[in-house]
């Protein structure tokens, strides 16, 4: 067995649960709730395998490193933390509807790393030669994953608070499905609360190795510069819970915000702008 | 400013009141009152913290866009004059030193603290001095409040209470009014200071990075190999003296089998008044793994080939072969006009192109008519340097000789007294933010009156984990006063 193959299992599966938690949403049957979960959980155990196999793999040709390494390995991580998130979400406050807003992200960057992007294990550039690069690269990212988590929840906010200001009140099919308003912004805290002290580790850790590279633990850096954005965003989110009038579709609004800044850090810095953080650029 | 605040001393002190009337007085001391408090209350504002967050978040975008530091020359040539001076003055070409900026993390710490005052002396309260009386004034601001009647005495049921509470939550503090008992207890009272921690540690950190630029400094050197350095460049052009040198022993770069680099290595030695320094001689630096000497620490960071290059340069049917030199990175002016100067050169080419095999070089060439373009010749392989002259306009045909190497390493200096500090802000920070994301401050208030026993508790975050918590503890004392009863 490879990792390849059980990456794409995993896309597959991931795209099933997808699949399954929709129909859940549009027929209310709880059996299908259950298997999109389920589905979920498997995908989550296929592409844990697949990490570890890649990481054999690369030892295997001489030239082991954890696969965190390019645009490929890192959008995996990614999605893998994603699901790893959201499973922990399901296993304490079981809103299994949840997934129906979450699993897409997962899939998405699943399709996009096995379609799209260079699938090839590649030797270690001297700049990434650090145990920091372990340390950095898994903080952010789970960090990055609980905000797409939020930013799911924030959706299904909004979602629902337009239907219940609407008027055509709770009774709407679909919508009835969700979590009570009042939850889902409770829940869409707590996933920031996960997130934001992984963000900070993860800023941290950066700097440290920053300075340990390069004699800098802050230079400005475009991918720097945006990781302070999005900590910025989220410190205001934080912020926003204590002040009237920023509660709700505010606090909502500006988790989608930051979880859109949070996917430019990553993704728009290396494709748009210049700098430190070349080589996580596709090639 | 004087003379109001004399009178407002004066006044203060019974003095004669200056004003006419105690009406204008105090119309003149309110006016100074609401403007000062409306000044205070600014400070304090959420609603400054917001608008500065996003504020800050929204203005440092502009940085990520726009060039820092030496503007690479083709961003120059594409924007406008007009456009040019405007960012020039408005400091966008080092946002983040500008006026501007510094000034509105001057704000967001003014603003911390000025909260961070408000609010310190009530949580300092809450607390150093708890509510240690269960009176009905407490129980109807908590929700949750059970009761239950207990046989016996009411100092029986005390002590159960007590010793309950020490072991299912914290050791209570027992008061006796009127016969009545009230005991209070908490836990981890302290986690209410965490988000000051977090509030301080960002002060922390802001100080470490003003030592840092006060007392250190981050330069750059390159080092010939076999030579030593004792000053290094700073990023603003200054001359910094080490007090001590450096010498470069040797500098080599390893590859991968796929021709990407796989270490950049130099052999460095540090010697003090011109001898080696015992563990400082051959040290090896590479990426990632820097070398520091008396708080001075250097950091491979790039290397170069400042050796000379051959070549001859013939017209294109091979004839009239002239030699020609070109000292390291340095460019020479060919005999129609264009100037010629080495991009990179290798030994051996085979580990970029495998059909290929011998010296390579590649140059750039600027043409006498403002063109330029960048080609690889080689040493073994003449017929392609003559097939590219011939395809772009048959001008002399370049043929690499070789290379007689002499490599240098780039070196970044750094000498940062501030960063231990830094590293102190951000530890402070991350116990802040877990502890005040994940620990809760919780507290349980018991009454013991005319035979009935009355619990009630909150807690700083999650009430309903701690209303479980809470029921758990109601059901304990329960089974255990009516175990009292019993016998």
């Amino acid at each position: 067995m490879t990792s390849s193959l059980l990456f794409n299992v995993t896309t597959f599966a991931y795209l099933v649960s997808m699949l399954l938690f929709f129909a859940f949403l549009a027929s209310r049957a709880k059996a299908l709730g259950t298997a999109g979960m389920i589905t979920a959980y498997v995908g989550l155990l296929a592409q844990t395998v697949a990490i570890a196999l890649r990481w054999k793999e690369s030892y295997d040709m001489g030239v082991g490193h954890a696969p965190l390494s390019n645009l490929y390995e890192s959008v995996v991580f990614f999605a893998w933390t994603i699901v790893l998130i959201y499973a922990l979400l399901d296993i304490k406050y079981k809103y299994r509807v949840i997934g129906a807003f979450v699993m897409p992200f997962a899939l998405l960057g699943m399709a996009w790393a096995q379609l799209g992007l260079n699938t090839g294990i590649e030797p270690l550039v001297p700049a990434l030669q650090s145990n920091w690069l372990l340390y950095h690269v898994i903080t952010c990212f789970l960090g990055y994953a609980a905000f797409a988590v939020a930013c799911g929840i924030s959706i299904m906010y909004l979602i629902k608070a337009a239907f219940e200001t609407g008027g055509n009140g709770s009774s709407g099919g679909i919508i009835a499905m969700f979590p009570p308003i009042k939850v889902l912004d409770d829940l869409n805290y707590r996933a920031i609360m996960v997130g934001f002290p992984l963000l900070t580790l993860g800023i941290i850790t950066g700097a440290a190795w920053a300075n340990y590279a390069w004699g800098t633990y802050w230079s400005w850096d475009p991918k720097e510069t945006w990781s302070l954005i999005v900590w910025f965003v989220y410190a205001a989110f934080l912020h926003a819970r204590f002040t009237r009038g920023w509660v709700g579709k505010r606090a909502a609004w500006l988790s989608i915000i930051g979880f859109a800044a949070t996917i430019f850090c990553y993704l728009g810095v290396n494709l748009f702008l210049s700098g430190l953080h070349s080589y996580g650029g596709g090639k | 400013m004087y003379v109001p605040i004399m009178r407002l001393i004066l006044a203060a002190k019974g003095c004669e009141p200056i004003y006419a009337t105690k009406k204008e007085f105090e119309k003149v001391t309110d006016n100074k009152r609401d403007f000062l408090q409306s000044l205070w209350d600014f400070f304090c504002s959420l609603k400054l913290t917001m608008a500065l967050l996003i504020g800050l978040a929204l203005i440092s975008i502009i940085g990520t866009i726009i060039p820092q530091g030496s503007l690479p020359p083709e961003y120059v040539q594409a924007i406008s004059p007009a456009k040019l001076k405007l960012y020039k003055t408005l400091g966008f070409f080092d946002m983040y030193h500008s006026w501007w900026f510094i000034l509105l993390l001057y704000l967001l710490t003014v603003n911390l603290v000025a909260c961070s005052i408000k609010r310190l002396p009530h949580i300092w309260k809450t607390i150093n001095n708890p509510v240690t009386t269960f009176n009905s004034a407490l129980e109807k601001s908590l929700s949750g409040v059970a009761e239950f009647k207990h046989g016996g005495e009411a100092v029986v049921a005390k002590d159960r209470v007590v010793s309950v509470l020490k072991s299912e939550f914290a050791e209570p503090m027992v008061t006796e009014i009127d016969g009545d008992w009230h005991l209070f207890a908490q836990k981890t009272p302290w986690c209410r200071l965490a988000v000051y921690c977090v509030h301080l540690s960002v002060i922390i950190i802001f100080i470490g990075a003003m030592i840092g630029s006060a007392f250190g400094f981050k330069g750059f050197v390159n080092i010939m190999e076999g030579e030593s350095v004792s000053k290094v460049m700073s990023r603003s052009n200054k001359e910094i003296d080490l007090g001590f040198s450096v010498r470069c022993e040797q500098f080599s770069v390893a590859h991968y089998a796929s021709g990407a680099p796989k270490e950049f290595k130099s052999i460095l030695t540090v010697l003090e008044n011109g001898r080696p320094v015992p563990d400082y001689t051959n040290a090896r630096v590479i990426v990632n793994d820097p070398l520091t000497y008396k708080g001075i620490t250097f950091y491979q960071s790039s290397y170069g080939n400042a050796g000379n290059y051959f070549f001859t340069v013939s017209d294109l049917n091979g004839k009239n072969p002239v030699p020609l030199t070109i000292e390291g990175k340095s460019s020479v002016t060919l005999p129609d006009g264009s100037s010629l100067h080495v991009i990179e050169a290798t030994r051996d080419v085979a580990q970029f192109a495998p059909e290929l095999s011998g010296p390579a070089a590649q140059v750039e060439l600027h043409a006498a008519n403002g063109k330029s373009e960048s080609f690889v010749v080689y040493a073994n392989h003449p017929e392609l340097n003559i097939q590219h002259a011939q395809q772009h306009g048959g001008g002399p045909v370049i043929h690499y000789k070789g290379a007689q190497e002499r490599m240098y390493t780039g070196l970044q200096v750094a000498k940062d007294p501030g960063v231990e500090v830094v590293w102190l802000g951000c530890l402070l920070m991350v116990i802040g933010i877990y502890a005040a994301f994940f620990m809760s401050h919780r507290r349980v208030w018991v009454r013991i009156q005319n035979g009935v026993v009355t619990i009630g508790g909150n807690a700083s975050k999650n009430q309903a984990g701690f209303q479980l918590c809470l029921d758990r503890l109601v059901s304990k004392l329960k089974s255990d006063l009516s175990e009292e009863e019993k016998p």
